[in-house]
């Protein structure tokens, strides 16, 4: 059927979406660990040390691909709990579910390198500039967000509960991205915009960029894997949940 | 090709070892329980509902 209109809306339906994702998973999966290996090789081994910070620099390959992606998932998890809060989508809601750890794990992530990059250049773990508490407060939105949707027996009602939180959230997200032009802060600012050239060796950025590929594909297969999981959680009294149960490997 | 010169210069990392190595591995450590936890969230999925083969006749509605 070569029909250029896809209709979309038929991937609302569970169960057509977890076979989509299923699909999906090992282009996603492969494009990961392929961006991975490359990513890490220029940035641990090709890039040049920096003049300034010697080799604690190589720091950046991990914490700003990390932060992005901790920016970029609460975006998406909030846009899936938005449509599925407005159009009563089920599936939107548990696309949303399936970001809220991994979205978690980045901003962890971005935290604890950024403690791990903070001590040889500024001489402290942590300080209380905007940058870093405003990722700290992104770290409690997602748990918060999971927190009450574990709290809440009937899942659409959880799906409705929590979709106001991530919502009420994204406010949050822009503050992080200009905390470190409103207020004065330890934190350097933005090395890569879209205004201006960047301020590193183009062997650095590359290594940035393909590392930030890598994890937004992590991201993208992770979810997808997790989904399909809740998925059939919630759909295991329908009779094609429990057909796709008995296909899974064990 | 590259500016290490041995393995060891490679761990060392100018002196920033533990901070360099302490992300990235943090960043593998993170990833190993994240598909940990979806792996043993799934075993659990077929625990609790084991699974209906190609046998089932039944109408829709019985549970």
């Amino acid at each position: 059927m070569p029909d250029r209109n896809i209709n979309w809306f038929k991937y609302a339906a569970p169960q057509r979406f977890f076979t989509l994702a299923g699909a999906a998973l090992p282009w996603f999966s492969a494009l990961a660990v392929v961006l991975t290996v490359v990513g890490l090789y220029i940035g641990l081994v090709r890039a040049p040390t920096d003049a300034q910070q010697g080799d604690a620099y190589r720091i950046i390959f991990i914490h700003v691909p990390a932060a992005w992606m901790s920016m970029v998932v609460y975006l998406a998890m909030a846009f899936w709990a938005g449509i599925g809060f407005a159009f009563n989508a089920r599936m939107a809601s548990m696309l949303a579910h399936a970001l809220a750890p991994t979205g978690a794990l980045m901003t962890a992530l971005a935290l604890w390198s950024g403690s791990l990059w903070g001590k040889p250049t500024w001489g402290a773990w942590w300080v209380w500039d905007a940058r870093l508490t405003s990722e700290l407060i992104l770290l409690f939105l997602y748990i918060g967000y999971m927190s009450l949707h574990a709290a809440i027996d009937d899942p659409r009602r959880a799906d409705r509960a929590s979709a106001l939180l991530a919502l009420v959230g994204v406010v949050n997200v822009p503050i992080i991205y200009f905390s470190v032009k409103w207020w004065n802060t330890l934190h350097q600012g933005a090395s890569v915009s879209l205004t201006r050239a960047p301020s590193m060796a183009s062997t650095m950025l590359i290594g940035m960029l393909v590392m930030t590929l890598a994890l937004w594909m992590y991201c993208v297969a992770v979810a997808l894997l997790r989904v399909r999981v809740i998925i059939l959680e919630r759909e295991r009294s329908s009779a094609w949940a429990r057909t796709a149960l008995g296909a899974l490997p064990a | 090709m590259t500016h290490w010169s041995s393995w060891s210069d490679f761990i060392a990392m100018g002196g920033y070892g533990l901070y360099v190595w302490g992300s990235f591995g943090a960043a593998a450590l993170l990833v190993a329980a994240e598909l940990w936890q979806i792996a043993s969230r799934r075993r659990e999925l077929l625990l609790r509902a084991p699974p209906v083969h190609h046998t089932h006749t039944g109408t829709p509605n019985e549970s």
